[in-house]
């Protein structure tokens, strides 16, 4: 039982992670109609930036705020810059043509990392040392649930920023036609560039818990959880907020009871059983746990 | 304006193509050439560059002293980037340098590649650092460092007999054969002993977060942790434990060694007590050990590794060899020198060594412990 509570913290916090990533996905593919590949590289970029600042600065509370504070307006103009870019002269190119460059957007900036910081990982200073609590005998991370509350409290913002404020209202026009929200006075490009503004400062927030979790670098972190994180958003159903918090935490907590209870004989395909869930799931509902069905009109 | 760019880069392929034959003439007659093979570019650059410092240390010492039954030696010293294909032509080069014999490859996957190109010239090759078991089969070929395989029996046998612990977790690399090599020997070595694998949990190569390892751990009544894995991922492995407050023994592979290149200042202590199997400490008192410190350390400004140990080793076992086999001359016979391979004992840096039929080393292993920031030998 005490594993138990253990693993299901351990999928919580690992889950909230992929959730806060799966939301930048899922909003920039939910608006601009794209899939952002690069979206886990930014996260790797946002690391090595606090690798950098807290490096040079130190980890007092005021220079973390500081550093944390330019790392997510770095990764913000990131994204713009690479909207700009590279995604922006393709927008009435083929969704394909849009999917490699993202690939190729992904695979730059992990080679500009690897150029700059060389291959070997790198330890990012430690920061949030906040400790554990004790439930009995159950040793529960404070980190982890700071993971989940800052996740849900940008859920929580960002389904009302985009519910209630004209900008919002903007995003949602032009997610449900393009044309149609330009002839209504929407600037569709300044409302793209915001999507992808919002969705890396997201991968900033989320590079900040992930490095107080786990506080190494290197050119290929981010990549291969920017994929499990999109596994999520589509469990949870693409373009749907509430769907990528769901997806992102249920992936996180199947990954950690796979890993945990699977007999020792199967635990090598831990990631294998975690995924045939998700092809089952998908299966069973193409659209995604809370995705809405595209009705396609004649 | 294209075909001048042509022309020239065909007058360069001339040129670069007439270069090997020019240096080819520059070896001189009276010496012993050792060529060796290993990267000095690329990711696994640190390894040829520590095993060719290493190599070139004790070769001047030796010569310093008059050489070998008074002949000199020269180091030959090729990159291979670790690359299979790269390793075969550096091979063919040396050969026109007219190498006499030959240390390398540094890493496996390019030991295997050359193999039967140095069988087929039937010169003495011995591999400083390549540990998978098919990098040194042939005849003429021999390994200073441990297989994987014996890695796996040693630590078994270290952990039941010298510690005293009976019940062992092991946490490995799937994606590494490295890290399933060792656990499977040691699997059955610590199973024969008495002792029970109360737990395996595989990750892999792409995993960043070892919560749910370390939580399938302490879930189990484990008396030690077993950790037959790289440095980098060890790094990540030791964050997840302390933040879990995981208390239990850690014992690592020498695959451990350098793992204080990653948690420095504060972080240093995430690794305290840590014991770890490696060939060679630089901290060890010993007075040779000291004496190779002291040399490397003021030729390239750090201390060396246990691969600068391997290759500084791996020349004074070919003095051993040359000198059995009554070498007095650059005029080696092969079949003599192989065979006086097998007769040798060789009191090295990292332990005292001899070779039995198959070429592998017989060799005492060393452990070392983490504490206070620094490698310390440990004794017994």
């Amino acid at each position: 039982m005490q594993t138990f509570i253990s693993t299901l913290i351990d999928g919580l916090s690992l889950g909230s992670l992929y959730a806060l990533v799966a939301l930048g996905y899922s909003m920039v593919y939910g608006i601009a109609k794209m899939l952002n590949f690069a979206h886990g590289d930014v996260i790797m970029i946002g690391i090595y930036t606090l690798f950098v600042t807290l490096g040079a600065m130190g980890t007092s509370p005021l220079m973390l705020a500081l550093s944390a504070l330019i790392m997510i307006a770095f990764c913000a103009l990131l994204g713009f810059t690479i909207e700009k870019l590279a995604y922006k002269p393709l927008r009435t190119a083929s969704p394909l043509s849009v999917l490699i460059t993202a690939i190729g957007v992904s695979y730059l900036l992990q080679n500009i990392a690897l150029l700059v910081f060389g291959s070997r990982q790198q330890k990012v200073p430690t920061y949030f040392s906040l400790g554990s609590i004790y439930i009995g005998s159950v040793q529960i991370e404070l980190l982890s649930l700071l993971i989940l509350a800052v996740t849900v409290l940008i859920m929580i913002l960002l389904a009302l920023f985009i519910s209630k404020t004209k900008l919002g209202s903007a995003m949602l026009a032009v997610s449900e036609d393009k044309g149609a929200a330009q002839l209504m006075g929407i600037n569709v490009n300044a409302t793209i560039s915001l999507t992808f503004v919002i969705g890396s400062a997201l991968a900033g927030v989320g590079a900040l818990l992930y490095a107080a979790k786990m506080p190494w670098v290197g050119p290929y972190t981010g990549s291969v959880f920017g994929i499990k994180a999109f596994a999520a958003a589509v469990f949870g159903g693409i373009g749907s907020i509430p769907g990528a918090m769901i997806g992102g935490v249920l992936i996180g907590i199947i990954e950690a009871m796979m890993n945990v209870f699977l007999p020792d004989a199967l635990s090598n395909a831990s990631d294998g059983f975690a995924y045939l869930v998700l092809i089952i799931m998908l299966v069973l509902k193409p659209s995604g746990l809370l995705g809405r069905k595209q009705i396609e009109k004649v | 304006m294209k075909r001048t760019f042509i022309k020239l880069m065909a007058v360069c392929l001339t040129l670069l193509m007439t270069l090997p034959m020019l240096s080819a003439c520059g070896g001189s007659d009276e010496e012993i050439v050792i060529g060796a093979i290993g990267p000095l570019t690329s990711g696994a650059a640190t390894y040829g560059t520590s095993v060719r410092n290493g190599i070139q240390i004790a070769v001047d010492e030796i010569n310093a002293a008059g050489g070998v039954n008074g002949v000199k030696l020269k180091l030959e010293f090729l990159d291979d980037e670790g690359d299979s294909a790269k390793a075969k032509t550096a091979f063919e080069n040396l050969m026109d340098k007219g190498m006499d014999v030959l240390i390398g490859c540094v890493t496996s996957g390019p030991s295997v590649a050359i193999n039967d190109l140095v069988l087929e010239e039937g010169i003495l090759q011995i591999t400083p650092s390549a540990s998978q078991k098919e990098a040194a089969q042939n005849p003429n070929s021999f390994r200073l460092c441990f297989t994987d395989p014996l890695q796996g029996t040693t630590m078994a046998e270290y952990a039941y007999n010298t510690l005293g612990y009976r019940k062992a977790a092991v946490v490995y690399n799937q994606d590494d054969s490295y890290s399933t090599g060792i656990l499977e020997t040691f699997r059955a070595k610590f199973t024969e002993l008495g002792g029970t694998v109360a737990v395996e949990a595989p990750f892999s190569n792409s995993t960043e977060d070892f919560s749910a390892h370390v939580t399938k751990i302490q879930d189990t009544d484990a008396d030690y942790v077993l950790l037959p894995f790289y440095n980098d991922m060890a790094a990540k492995f030791l964050t997840a434990a302390a933040a879990k407050s995981l208390s239990l023994p850690l014992i690592g592979s020498d695959g451990m060694d350098g793992i204080l290149n990653y948690l420095q200042g504060e972080d240093a202590k995430l690794a305290e007590g840590l014991i770890y199997l490696t060939p060679f400490i630089a901290s060890d008192p010993d007075e040779k050990i000291q004496k190779f410190v002291a040399t490397y350390t003021e030729r390239h400004g750090d201390a060396p590794d246990q691969f600068a140990a391997d290759g500084y080793d791996c020349v004074y076992v070919i003095k051993a060899a040359l000198e059995k086999a009554g070498v007095t001359s650059n005029e080696i016979d092969n079949a003599a020198l192989i065979a006086a391979m097998k007769e040798i004992t060789v009191d090295g840096l990292t332990g005292s060594v001899s070779f039995d039929e198959n070429g592998e080393p017989m060799k005492g292993a060393k452990f070392a412990k983490v504490e206070n920031g620094q490698y310390v030998a440990v004794q017994g």
